[in-house]
């Protein structure tokens, strides 16, 4: 498993200026927001993309959103993030956007199934396939 | 979020968390990422969501009498008035830890966790292991953690829900007499907020 070191957050800022920051690093207005970031920093350092590939795909994912009517007032910047790591791993082969969606709705089965305050935990009886 | 629902009975993920899920599970089944790893790389910044807010809101609570029966009276107003804001429908208690009681706070969902208040949860907050042992022996889990509190003060597990979350008071270290807000918010920790820790000493 790849290592990743706190510096590469230092290369994907360099590489993608609007990541926000404040003087330490990254910051994250949703726990989320963070989990998201994490990923694409691990797949980053797995080889499965260049940040210059990533910023142009972000770009993009952006500049559509705003065609959209997004106000593009920073508080969306990770949902974008997110969108773009989903096209990304459909785009590299890793999983189709349908695949994607069944996970998430298994995640959903799961959510709904378990109690609350009890862990939420994936079983093969979530899918529906 | 997308849509925020407060069902009583089970738990509940926004349509964002389902993706990022979805995403986290496909990827760990491939062997692209490493769960450990992933949550060794969020605890580096779990301190970037709200870092200083909680820490603000105790040391006023500490500084101020008046702030302070207002912030246990009404959390939401008296934390808003600092200037954060919580998750719409998000119910705020502060509960004050005394000589007489300490309070800890366990929720095993992240969603139920008042991160715009005290930051990302530490990893290990939201395992069931924690959970289960801080309601059966607190005492045993605040050792754990390096925190030996005397044989008469009793402890108060809390479980934070959807409805209501928690934040605990801890208690003023001494030798701190005069000390701004600004300093004081200093030695109020992230732990301390949920009760498995205490404010730090003054060096």
């Amino acid at each position: 498993m790849t290592q990743i070191d706190p510096a590469a957050a230092r290369v994907a800022k360099e590489a993608i200026p609007t990541i926000p920051t404040d003087e330490d690093g990254p910051v994250f207005r949703e726990p989320w927001e963070a989990h998201a970031f994490a990923m694409a920093l691990t797949l980053h350092a797995r080889g499965l993309f260049t940040w210059k590939e990533w910023a142009e795909a972000l770009a993009a994912e952006i500049k559509a959103a705003q065609a959209a009517g997004d106000p593009d007032t920073g508080e969306t910047y990770y949902r974008h993030w997110l969108a773009t790591l989903e096209k990304m791993v459909a785009r590299k082969g890793v999983a189709t956007a349908a695949t994607l969606t069944r996970y998430r709705d298994a995640w959903d089965r799961a959510a709904d199934r378990t109690p609350h305050g009890k862990p939420i935990e994936l079983q093969p009886g979530d899918f529906r396939d | 979020m997308a849509h925020d629902h407060h069902d009583h009975d089970h738990s509940d993920l926004s349509e964002t968390e389902l993706r990022v899920r979805a995403l986290e599970t496909i990827l760990t089944e491939k062997g692209y990422v490493d769960p450990a790893a992933l949550d060794l790389l969020i605890e580096t910044y779990e301190k970037k969501v709200g870092p200083r807010n909680g820490a603000r809101v105790v040391a006023r609570a500490w500084s101020d009498p008046d702030y302070k029966a207002w912030l246990m009276k009404d959390a939401n107003a008296a934390i808003l008035s600092v200037g954060y804001a919580g998750r719409q429908g998000e119910h705020m208690v502060v509960v004050e830890n005394t000589p007489k009681q300490h309070n800890m706070v366990v929720c095993t969902l992240c969603s139920c966790y008042p991160w715009p208040v005290l930051g990302l949860p530490p990893v290990w907050y939201k395992s069931a292991p924690y959970r289960s042992r801080a309601v059966a022996d607190p005492r045993g889990v605040l050792k754990d953690f390096g925190v030996t509190l005397p044989a008469d003060t009793a402890i108060r597990v809390w479980d934070s829900t959807s409805e209501i979350r928690y934040l605990v008071l801890p208690m003023r270290p001494k030798g701190t007499d005069g000390w701004s807000e600004d300093k004081l918010a200093d030695l109020v920790t992230r732990d301390s907020m949920i009760g498995t820790g205490l404010a730090k000493e003054p060096e």
